[in-house]
């Protein structure tokens, strides 16, 4: 469970990574950003959920603030997931350590280092984090760079690719799962209902956004409250 | 000004990444937290999802299309990257025809 380990878990990572990130870089453009700030959000925020909400929300010209909610809303699994990382950190891992694994403890990767099943060292989860983070910038800059050379058909076919990914992170769960798709239901009618009808539709998409997790959410958390804590997915 | 949107955004994110594994060193044992925290990422992947992908393409039926197919593809349980390419290629073949 070396840096070399680590490396070599992180290539198929790293892959797809690029291939969504591509995509990123291309909504990002046609959203008004240039490459520079494609680019920079990529690899200061290492997020494509959160990304892609940050994305409409300075599109929309949202506030500072409903920004910040966003991002604290959407991103708050990851609470979780470095809590569940914490526990199984060997016991060398010092408070500096802990603060660089931190910034890039992304869905895939935390998905990755769990499947382990001894503790894991410092030199590993960086190895594991190298490549995807590479992998998510590069994308990031390949697809902000030929956004501009693309006839507006790959750009059109391009801009569902995050959207496709999405999906299939919560189709399978949800057809597997009864309170998933529950809550999935939920909140895709209260999208929905503060996408097309007029007064609610005046709501800007960060908020609604918000409104949709946290309702869904809780309504899940009420009426199917999870069993022990299987809440690390 | 949009890095400092950018930044906001960063900090934001890092600190829920970092606080957790800095600060708090044992197990969450609310069972109300713990389950919302679990269907958090669902109800916000679906809620960012639909219906914005519907507006995303030149076309809506060309969306519409590229939307069945990534349900469709997710329910015979095909990986992350198949799904999002066969959305994409849907997309491209539809508004070839139409």
């Amino acid at each position: 469970m070396n840096f070399k380990q680590g490396l070599k878990d992180g290539i198929p990572i790293a892959m797809g990574y690029f291939a969504v990130a591509f995509g990123f870089g291309v909504l990002a453009l046609k959203g008004g950003l240039n490459v520079f700030e494609a680019v920079f959000m990529s690899i200061t925020n290492v997020t494509s959920a959160g990304q892609l909400a940050g994305l409409s929300v300075i599109t929309a010209g949202g506030t500072l603030l409903e920004i910040a909610l966003t991002q604290l809303i959407i991103n708050l699994r990851y609470a979780l997931m470095s809590l569940s990382l914490s526990q199984k950190l060997d016991k060398s891992v010092g408070i500096i350590k802990r603060m660089i694994i931190a910034f890039a403890n992304t869905d895939e990767v935390f998905a990755v280092a769990m499947s382990h099943n001894r503790e894991l060292k410092f030199k590993y989860i960086i190895g594991l984090q190298i490549l995807p983070i590479a992998g998510w910038t590069s994308g990031t800059a390949l697809g902000g760079c030929v956004c501009g050379l693309l006839p507006p058909s790959l750009i059109s076919a391009l801009s569902v690719a995050l959207y496709g990914m999405f999906i299939a992170i919560v189709i399978p769960v949800a057809k597997e799962k009864r309170p998933v798709r529950a809550v999935v239901v939920i909140s895709l009618i209260l999208s929905t209902g503060l996408y097309y009808v007029p007064l609610l539709n005046k709501i800007s998409t960060g908020i609604s956004i918000i409104i949709c997790t946290v309702l869904a959410s809780v309504a899940g958390a009420i009426l199917f409250p999870v069993k022990n804590e299987s809440g690390d997915k | 000004m949009v890095y400092v949107y950018i930044l906001t955004m960063a900090l934001v994110t890092y600190f829920i990444r970092v606080i957790p594994l800095t600060l708090v060193r044992e197990k969450i044992t609310n069972n109300l937290i713990c389950s919302f925290l679990y269907y958090v990422p669902y109800a916000c992947l679906t809620s960012m999802t639909f219906p914005a992908i519907l507006h995303s393409t030149n076309s809506i039926y060309s969306a519409i299309c590229a939307f069945v197919v990534a349900t469709i593809a997710s329910l015979k349980q095909k990986s992350l990257m198949t799904v999002a390419s066969l959305a994409c290629i849907a997309v491209f073949i539809c508004e070839l025809l139409f």
